[in-house]
């Protein structure tokens, strides 16, 4: 990068040279990352600056790309569920069904309601989890560190219920093709129920810091708007497209996991500013909220994964003393088990927008090509043409509010 | 009215002739083929007929098939979505080796790292595409990495054995 900059080729250089031999201004470049403590991730900026006026900007991803679409096309389907984990790590949970359902829309698996209810539970807490993140992260930028550290602890509470559904926090590499790998225990049911009671409360006390403070108001209001036909031209799905005032949502469009047996609502903004933007996530908690407890009041009785012997691994103890287990478990390790060929786009709401996953199955073992549609990847292009004309602080707030994550960025 | 997939077939069919083919719903998703030559015309057909308004852009993708004839080595897949009526729709075109095809940047905004991304592992060209370089791997890289030739771990490697992990040349 460093011979970019002193390039005089670059068309920065050009500029420079061109304004200072017409009026005397001094133009300077300014390099925000890769690795910046404001920019929450490995993104690199350079940055054309007229004093502290953005002028343009040159975005460079891909620092921590990890060529996941290679590896998924050499591992067997269940296998791959580890790298959606690390796509968008703030809402791993989502990526992981999202992978599960793609696989079974393929192999044709209906899924038992209580798997699904169970889904729609969990991926709304890792929604919660996304969104809570993204807010709270866009106060610290703002100067607001207080309203971070408090709801930061229940974050910990979610990754805490996700430990007891599967053992992990982070990333999470949950369920199976066909529903979940066991029964949640009563710990995490009964975890689930002090989440709600007390997440909700707490959720309430930081939106008032915010949502009516002058300091917050001043930063936030009007920076980095985007209209809604340009949301759209660049590609914008999630939050910050119903923030420019578009009520898409996949949840609603093409509902997958039983979305249409909840009721809930599509917030959606005005102006696609960075305070409609966190207006719209805080509504979403709250929308989030509802579905859970619909969920739970009307959480039905029975299996947690489908009956599909063939793509779900036997208990371990069933395959040291029955002989049918034995064979599946063989089978499936072993990659024997038939995948028909065919072609599949399965599409979810992510934390950060319309998540797709395109599989194209050639009957093997290992998808032919694998294509995941990241949201954040699209939609980071109109970056630049967010921040151009601002100020560098409010880029580094656009770029909170946007909440790119540079794992699903890079794939 | 919702958009039918056969309307949608008779109007490509009237104004591209057999530029477009091989209509087929694919499970959910209405797909077809076009010629290279056609294909940005196609798109922008698709976008620009009012009755059709396929406006939104949801993916563009590259796909190499080393085992199809010259002329159907690479396809690019485009995945477009019409809001309004909720239907999608998928286009695809299948070019020879070396891919060349016109870029959509032009209709849509949000194709231009999409095709960046197409030419940095697949080596496909996009005529017309304002800045067609490398996006996530480096500049200095020489091949195009998601092309099936490419192999994914170092050959020379002896401590991992496929053949124990249950992968053989017949099942990956």
């Amino acid at each position: 990068m460093s011979d970019l900059l002193l390039s005089p080729e670059h068309r920065y250089a050009k500029i420079i040279e061109k304004t200072r031999n017409e009026d005397g201004s001094e133009l300077s470049i300014l390099n925000l990352g890769p690795t910046h403590p404001a920019t929450h991730g490995i993104f690199q900026n350079i940055l054309l600056m007229d004093g502290e006026k953005i002028l343009d900007a040159e975005p460079t991803v891909g620092y921590i790309h990890r060529a996941f679409e290679k590896i998924a096309e050499n591992r067997p389907f269940y296998q791959i569920n580890v790298l959606t984990d690390r796509m968008n790590y703030c809402s791993s949970p989502i990526n992981n069904m999202a992978w599960w359902m793609t696989v079974e829309k393929l192999l044709n698996i209906e899924v038992p309601k209580r798997a699904q209810y169970l889904r729609v539970i969990v991926m709304e807490l890792a929604r919660i989890a996304d969104h809570l993140i993204c807010n709270s992260i866009l106060g610290v930028d703002t100067g607001a560190y207080t309203g971070f550290l408090y709801v930061f602890q229940f974050r910990e509470k979610i990754y805490e219920i996700y430990e007891e559904i599967c053992g992990a926090r982070l990333t999470t590499n949950m369920g199976r093709i066909g529903g979940f790998e066991r029964e949640w225990s009563d710990e995490a049911f009964k975890k689930l129920n002090i989440f709600l009671e007390e997440f909700p409360v707490a959720w309430k006390e930081f939106e008032n810091l915010f949502e009516r403070n002058r300091i917050f108001i001043d930063r936030t209001v009007n920076v980095g708007s985007i209209t809604a036909e340009k949301a759209m031209q660049y590609g914008m799905t999630g939050p910050n497209l119903r923030a420019a005032g578009i009520d898409y949502d996949v949840r609603k469009a093409a509902p997958y996991s039983s979305y249409e047996d909840f009721e809930f609502d599509i917030p959606v903004g005005k102006s696609g500013d960075t305070y409609d933007r966190f207006c719209v996530r805080n509504a979403e908690v709250w929308e989030s909220l509802s579905i859970i407890r619909q969920a739970l009041a009307k959480l039905p009785e029975g299996p947690i994964h489908a009956d599909v012997p063939d793509y779900y691994l036997p208990p371990k103890e069933e395959v040291y003393t029955n002989m049918e287990a034995l064979i599946y478990h063989f089978k499936i390790v072993m990659g024997e088990v038939p995948v028909p060929v065919d072609e599949i786009y399965h599409a979810v709401e992510g934390g950060n927008g319309e998540l797709g996953f395109y599989l194209i199955s050639d009957g093997s073992r290992t998808p032919y090509r694998l294509k995941f549609r990241r949201p954040c990847y699209i939609y980071y292009q109109a970056y630049t043409e967010m921040i151009k004309g601002g100020m560098l602080s409010d880029a580094i707030v656009i770029l909170s509010s946007l909440n790119v994550i540079a794992g699903e960025l890079d794939a | 009215m919702a958009l039918e997939t056969a309307h949608i077939q008779e109007k490509l069919s009237q104004a591209f002739g057999n530029h477009v083919l091989n209509f087929e719903m694919k499970r959910d998703i209405f797909t077809f083929e076009a010629t290279p030559s056609t294909i940005h015309e196609v798109i922008r057909f698709l976008k620009e007929q009012e009755d059709l308004n396929f406006h939104f852009l949801t993916d563009l993708t590259g796909i190499h098939f080393p085992d199809n004839d010259a002329e159907h080595q690479f396809a690019v897949v485009y995945q477009l979505h019409n809001w309004i009526e909720n239907v999608r729709i998928r286009v695809k075109t299948f070019l020879p080796d070396p891919a060349e095809v016109d870029t959509v940047t032009d209709l849509f905004l949000c194709a231009n790292w999409m095709e960046r991304e197409a030419w940095d592992f697949f080596g496909i060209n996009f005529k017309g595409h304002p800045q067609l370089k490398r996006i996530l791997n480096m500049e200095e890289m020489v091949s195009h990495p998601m092309r099936k030739e490419f192999p994914m771990e170092d050959g020379g490697r002896t401590d991992k054995d496929d053949r124990f992990f249950g992968r053989t040349p017949a099942n990956c």
